[in-house]
């Protein structure tokens, strides 16, 4: 049967009892749900329907400090308390599950290794804001994420946690797993929405936000696969003991995909604030950059986010300490490269790969990306003209904040950030017509 | 008919589900992908016809989408990913490589019809790079050995 095999830092959960999203990811039966079951879970879901108002649920939420994994960073019992109360439309939530942020493999382990977890949080979450059709939109490459998602969603059915009536508490909650077609654009929540509306995924004017008028123009809630997953634990434990994880702003644990030039790439759950420098060097970690090479930038929060110099690697994990330094926590997607890359090569990576996914709805990125494509390839390939650093500049300052949805910001931050870190490296490259450093991308 | 009485039931089925019908197209879309191994618009007509949306609508979310290959593949549709952390650990030497050894480039597909070869954007695997996906399934951590092993399986399986 199917496993994948990326290292995680289970082992180290199972003695730690604090770090809970990846406690039981290495036990080769936690999909099944009665291996969930017998390791807590669905017991979170039993005494919120059964014990607790909607509203308790969502103070719960609020008071330990959640905030949304999927990027924005955004508190997510303040959004379930959106929902309008007196609405006569049916409400839905919906677990975003596209993840496609370049970098970030967190979700699928989860969805993989313990998807009664997500249906779980999933569960708590629709009670709390009165849902009675959920969805999980997950993203159409991930065959076996889909697998395992269908085959817990006949679990929980069959054992009553989803269905009409819930374990005798009135409660009717059904669930729909719904597969996407291979667009990034389609992990921002509103083009979600069309998407799952059965539109192109292009994204909508906000507001009226979706907690407002969503899916089918009904109250819809959003949510990441890991903010949904520790929705449980809160229940479980209460909020206070998951604010008294992390930072004050940045509460809870974060689980970090570490990827590019380290020694053991993988995810690792840690408490908001962790050390990036540990996060890369600790042996129990990345141990350290590939070949003993010299570190030459991160990017800390996914392919959206500001790059960072190895001066800027004291920095903490979390919303907050990222920010100060010019970055994001994004995704928590952390791809580290060494002295032997191109920056330049890496940033056509990026732009390409942006241009690819703007959906096209709005000028600015549309175009925009575009031009910096064409721009960024040429310097890559040594037909770079004077000139050219300012005009990408100019462009970048076009797009940045010109968007309907976060995309276009994407696509030019970490370009910005590339410039002012490394612009005499992009100089030369124009003026020389080569790389300043000699790169190796080879595979074994 | 393109579509086999399975998959037509599949989509139906699933078209039930939703409040509203529409919802059912990328779904749909992915089980028709699945039995034929591409989509065209004379299966976008069928799906019309079994969820009964415009065909048009259908054909304006299937062009969106770049899941599905829109002109018939290989039987085995290799997709290498080159995005950043796959490209860091070398996706283009491996792209290299495969092409290669199936002595095609990107693009294109063998003269048997065994392999087409393409790049992809990230498909969430970058902890386990280089990667690629062929059909279903994904093959990660990649050496030269291993696609070595992994083509020769593909090609006794074929």
């Amino acid at each position: 049967m199917f496993y994948s095999p990326v290292i995680t830092n289970a082992t180290e959960a199972v003695s730690n009892d604090r770090l809970h999203l990846l406690r039981y990811a290495e036990d080769p039966d936690q999909h099944k749900i009665e291996t969930y079951e017998a390791h807590g879970g669905y017991v979170a879901w039993k005494k919120a329907m059964n014990g607790m108002s909607p509203e308790a649920v969502i103070e719960e939420v609020k008071k330990s400090g959640l905030r949304g994994r999927g990027g924005a960073g955004f508190p997510a019992g303040v959004k379930w308390g959106f929902v309008p109360k007196d609405s006569p439309k049916p409400r839905y939530l919906i677990c975003n599950a596209d993840e496609s942020e370049p970098g970030t493999c967190k979700d699928r382990v989860i969805m993989e290794r313990d998807p009664h977890a997500v249906i779980e949080g999933m569960a708590i979450a629709a009670y709390a804001v009165g849902c009675h059709l959920m969805f999980i939109y997950i993203r159409g490459e991930f065959n076996h994420c889909i697998g395992r998602m269908e085959t817990a969603n006949e679990e929980a059915y069959a054992k009553g946690y989803l269905g009409k009536n819930i374990h005798g508490s009135g409660y009717d909650l059904e669930m729909i797993v719904h597969t996407g077609g291979g667009a990034y654009i389609c992990g921002e929540e509103t083009a979600l929405l069309n998407s799952l509306e059965g539109e192109r995924g292009m994204t909508r004017i906000r507001p009226p936000f979706p907690a407002i008028e969503g899916l089918y123009a009904c109250p819809t809630i959003v949510n990441n696969v890991e903010t949904l997953v520790s929705v449980p634990h809160i229940i479980n434990r209460g909020g206070d003991w998951y604010r008294s994880m992390g930072t004050e702003k940045s509460t809870g644990t974060k689980i970090f995909s570490l990827s590019g030039h380290v020694k053991r790439p993988g995810n690792y759950e840690v408490e908001m604030g962790f050390s990036l420098k540990k996060l890369i060097y600790d042996p129990a970690y990345g141990d350290g950059i590939l070949g003993g090479k010299k570190l030459k930038g991160v990017i800390p929060g996914g392919a959206s986010t500001p790059l960072l110099t190895p001066d800027m690697i004291e920095v903490k994990l979390d919303y907050e300490s990222l920010a100060e330094v010019g970055s994001m926590l994004g995704s928590g997607a952390v791809i580290v490269f060494h002295e032997e890359t191109c920056i330049v090569w890496v940033i056509q990576r990026l732009i390409h790969f942006f241009r690819h996914e703007s959906c096209g709805k709005c000028t600015p990125c549309r175009e925009g990306t575009g031009w910096l494509e064409q721009i960024i390839r040429r310097i890559e390939q040594g037909l770079g003209k004077p000139g050219d650093i300012e005009t990408i500049e100019e462009i970048c300052g076009n797009i940045l904040g010109r968007t309907i949805c976060p995309l276009g910001d994407a696509a030019v931050m970490p370009i910005q950030s590339a410039i002012k870190h490394w612009r005499e490296e992009w100089q030369y490259h124009i003026d020389h017509k080569k790389c300043q450093v000699k790169s190796n991308y080879e595979f074994r | 008919m393109i579509l086999t009485e399975e998959s037509t039931n599949q989509i139906r089925e699933k078209a039930s589900q939703y409040p509203q019908r529409k919802s059912a197209i990328l779904p749909a879309l992915t089980i028709a992908y699945r039995q034929v191994g591409h989509l065209n618009d004379d299966i976008y007509k069928e799906i019309s016809r079994v969820i009964r949306v415009p065909h048009v609508e259908v054909a304006e979310a299937a062009t969106f989408y770049t899941l599905f290959p829109k002109q018939p593949v290989g039987k085995y549709l290799i997709q290498v990913c080159h995005n950043i952390s796959c490209a860091l650990l070398g996706a283009d030497s491996l792209v290299a490589y495969l092409e290669q050894k199936l002595g095609i480039k990107k693009g294109e597909t063998t003269p048997d019809k065994l392999f087409t070869l393409v790049t992809v954007e990230c498909l969430g695997s970058c902890a386990t790079a280089p990667m690629m996906q062929i059909n279903q399934d994904y093959y990660e951590n990649l050496t030269r050995e291993k696609v070595d092993g992994i083509l020769e399986e593909l090609k006794a399986k074929a």
